[in-house]
């Protein structure tokens, strides 16, 4: 049998540079005088650049009705991908051949108009996602109970709370029904309830015999859902075979801090950026990026300012792998010179679970934001753990205790109940 | 770029229109009235200053139908035109999730422009009636004068949309450069006050032979299509093929781009 999906060697190439603005016609004309037909060319130049391959040297088939997790990093190349497959954007070298209707989901609520109605919406998003009008109308009611939305569908959509747009994003998008799925992260939204209803839908899918390829960084419902998994790294397919190969693999590499470190460059010199970071720790860690004790650590950002910063306002955030927030900070009231800075959080113990976590930094004046960095590479957790060997009462923390059992009372008996201490680590 | 590819997305064009259209008008106290607003205080402003005081000639006919005759395709074809260059950029996020043909996207621009057309429309009808002008038979051929503005518009468009998407001044050009193509467009002034000897060149605008045209198809006055009218509906057509092409190259990377 053909595969629904075949892709063949694809790469896909970027350039990066000084994006300070975009290209203005005024630059180009100043170029016209000597080469006159590049300024008709695609994709204009921008002085000092470099490349990146998000994706490189990428081959795989994916047969019909099979359910394909693809795992990896954030920056890994997976939602580039899919954009390719998705033709929202061209390979620049191999190809790929899909064959039977595609439906992309790469966000959801795309499309939404705040103006308009529920209802309105409804018929919009759905006709942007590939769905035909009479498909829509016939599916209606389903969509609207299961976004829950019954009461509001005539008010215009900005009336609506975040989660009820969210739901209705997803009901949408859940009655899709095409012959090839791809879904990248739009799992996780709405409260536990309804992502138990989202997932239920994905499981009526696959079982469906649907084809579907979904990017997830919940290994549990990569678990559940996939028969197969992908795992990208730094743009290269690193490992392609059975769910539970791929993700373990993936788990034990995040925790011996096996990283595929691909460092942005954040230089620039128009605008007050944040550099860099990295972690300090008294003991010797093999990367900067890994953390690997649960003593004291030391977090460093670099914060270039090209102008000088009064009353400033600088935030720190830490976040999981499933962008939960695990911590935050705020520092006000700064006052810097230009040149560069580090900014520095010292603390007595990081109690994090094993895996990859993602610091964000920002810098204000004055209610204006400056810079927002949702620092690369991400931070990877690799201590020992010393939680519930359980997935499911691991907990989102690492927490060094020491347990003591000691007998306060023996039953039936007027002893002086001994002191039994046991250590328990 | 296949335009049996297009066909299959249809419903979607259909659904961008009706979106522009609607939201254009949600939450504002005069609706659709705006499409007629516009050129009918231009026809005041013209009669006022153009006709009354300058004394502009206009072929015998009264100052408002004159004018009126002209605006009605002229906006049409302006905002079509901003709409068009504007609509990659604008929509940005739908094109970088979603696939479907980029083409959708200025023609959907394009198409949603002639709702305001048929309210300004209402407004001419309105007009000539109270001015007792009764249109020949060459008022049959005025379906082929929007249908020429409006691939006029499109043609431009697709050039300009292609083009924003990669410098974002183009934007800013568009309203400047349609100033100067109204006065070099017979609107504020009959076609007779260009010299003989330089009306080729003036035919070689192809909005002169259409607004000419839209005028005389309306009112029997004026300036029948003749050669230079053939000249430039060529020039469209050129306009057109070339557009869609470099749209098309376009289109590959301007997920990329944008």
């Amino acid at each position: 049998m053909k595969p629904a999906i075949q892709v063949e060697a694809i790469g896909k190439r970027y350039r990066i540079g000084q994006r300070r603005r975009y290209l203005t016609l005024r630059d180009r004309l100043g170029g016209f005088v000597h080469a006159p037909a590049r300024l008709l060319k695609r994709a204009p130049s921008l002085g000092r650049q470099r490349e990146i391959w998000a994706l490189r040297d990428v081959t795989f088939q994916v047969q019909p009705g099979e359910v394909v997790g693809v795992i990896g990093r954030n920056g890994a190349g997976k939602t580039t991908l899919l954009k390719i497959l998705s033709r929202v954007t061209q390979p620049s070298v191999g190809w790929a051949e899909i064959r039977g209707t595609l439906g992309s989901l790469l966000e959801v609520g795309t499309g939404f108009h705040p103006e308009l109605t529920g209802r309105e919406n409804i018929f919009l998003n759905g006709a942007i996602l590939g769905m035909r009008r009479r498909e829509i109308a016939r599916k209606f009611e389903e969509i609207v109970g299961f976004a829950d939305v019954a009461e509001f569908l005539d008010t215009p959509l900005k009336h609506y709370s975040t989660g009820m747009q969210t739901r209705l994003a997803f009901a949408v998008a859940a009655h899709f029904e095409p012959e090839i799925l791809l879904v990248d992260e739009v799992l996780a939204v709405g409260d536990l309830a309804f992502q138990k209803k989202c997932l239920g839908k994905m499981d009526e899918a696959a079982r469906g015999g649907r084809t579907i390829v979904l990017v997830s960084h919940q290994m549990n419902q990569i678990r559940r859902l996939c028969t197969r998994a992908i795992w990208m790294d730094a743009g290269r397919l690193r490992m392609d075979g059975a769910t539970a190969e791929v993700v373990s693999g993936y788990e034990s590499a995040m925790s011996r801090g096996d990283l595929n470190d691909r460092p942005e460059s954040r230089e620039s010199e128009a605008k007050t950026r944040f550099l860099g970071w990295r972690l300090e720790c008294p003991a010797e860690t093999p990367s900067r990026h890994l953390l690997d004790s649960l003593g004291e650590v030391a977090i460093h950002f670099e914060l270039r300012l090209t102008e000088p910063l009064r009353h400033g306002h600088h935030g720190v955030a830490l976040f999981s792998a499933d962008r939960e927030l695990i911590w935050g900070k705020a520092v006000n009231g700064l006052n810097l010179e230009p040149g560069l800075h580090r900014i520095s959080y010292t603390f007595a113990c990081l109690p994090l679970r094993p895996g990859p976590y993602f610091w964000r930094v920002s810098l204000w004046q004055d209610h204006e934001l400056i810079d927002l960095w949702d620092c690369l590479p991400e931070m990877v957790v690799a201590t020992p753990n010393l939680q519930h060997p359980r997935d499911e009462w691991s907990g989102v923390l690492n927490i060094p205790c020491e347990v003591t059992l000691r007998e306060i009372e023996a039953a039936g008996s007027s002893e002086q109940p001994g002191l039994v201490r046991a250590s328990y680590l | 770029m296949s335009l049996r590819e297009l066909w299959a997305y249809r419903e979607l064009l259909y659904f961008f229109i009706w979106r522009d259209v609607k939201v254009r008008y949600k939450q504002t106290a005069v609706g659709a009235a705006w499409a007629v607003l516009q050129p009918f205080f231009t026809m005041l402003v013209f009669s006022l200053f153009f006709g009354r005081l300058a004394k502009l000639p206009t072929n015998g006919l009264p100052y408002p139908i004159f004018y009126y005759c002209a605006l009605l395709p002229w906006t049409y074809f302006a905002a079509s035109l901003q709409n068009a260059t504007n609509v990659v950029v604008e929509q940005q996020r739908l094109v970088t999730r979603i696939y479907f043909p980029r083409l959708v996207l200025p023609i959907s621009a394009v198409l949603s422009g002639l709702v305001d057309f048929v309210v300004a429309f209402g407004m001419l009808l309105a007009l000539m009636i109270y001015y007792h002008i009764i249109p020949g038979r060459a008022v049959l051929l005025l379906p082929a004068f929007l249908l020429l503005t409006l691939l006029t518009a499109l043609g431009f468009g697709l050039w300009l949309s292609a083009l924003n998407a990669m410098y974002r001044d183009v934007r800013y050009i568009v309203p400047f450069v349609v100033q100067f193509w109204m006065f070099a467009s017979p609107v504020a002034y009959s076609t007779s006050l260009v010299p003989e000897r330089w009306r080729w060149l003036y035919g070689l605008n192809p909005m002169a032979g259409v607004i000419e045209g839209f005028r005389w198809a309306l009112t029997g006055v004026g300036f029948p299509p003749g050669p230079l009218f053939a000249a430039s509906a060529c020039g469209v057509v050129v306009v057109l093929l070339g557009g869609l092409f470099y749209f098309g190259r376009m289109e590959g990377t301007v997920a990329d781009i944008v």
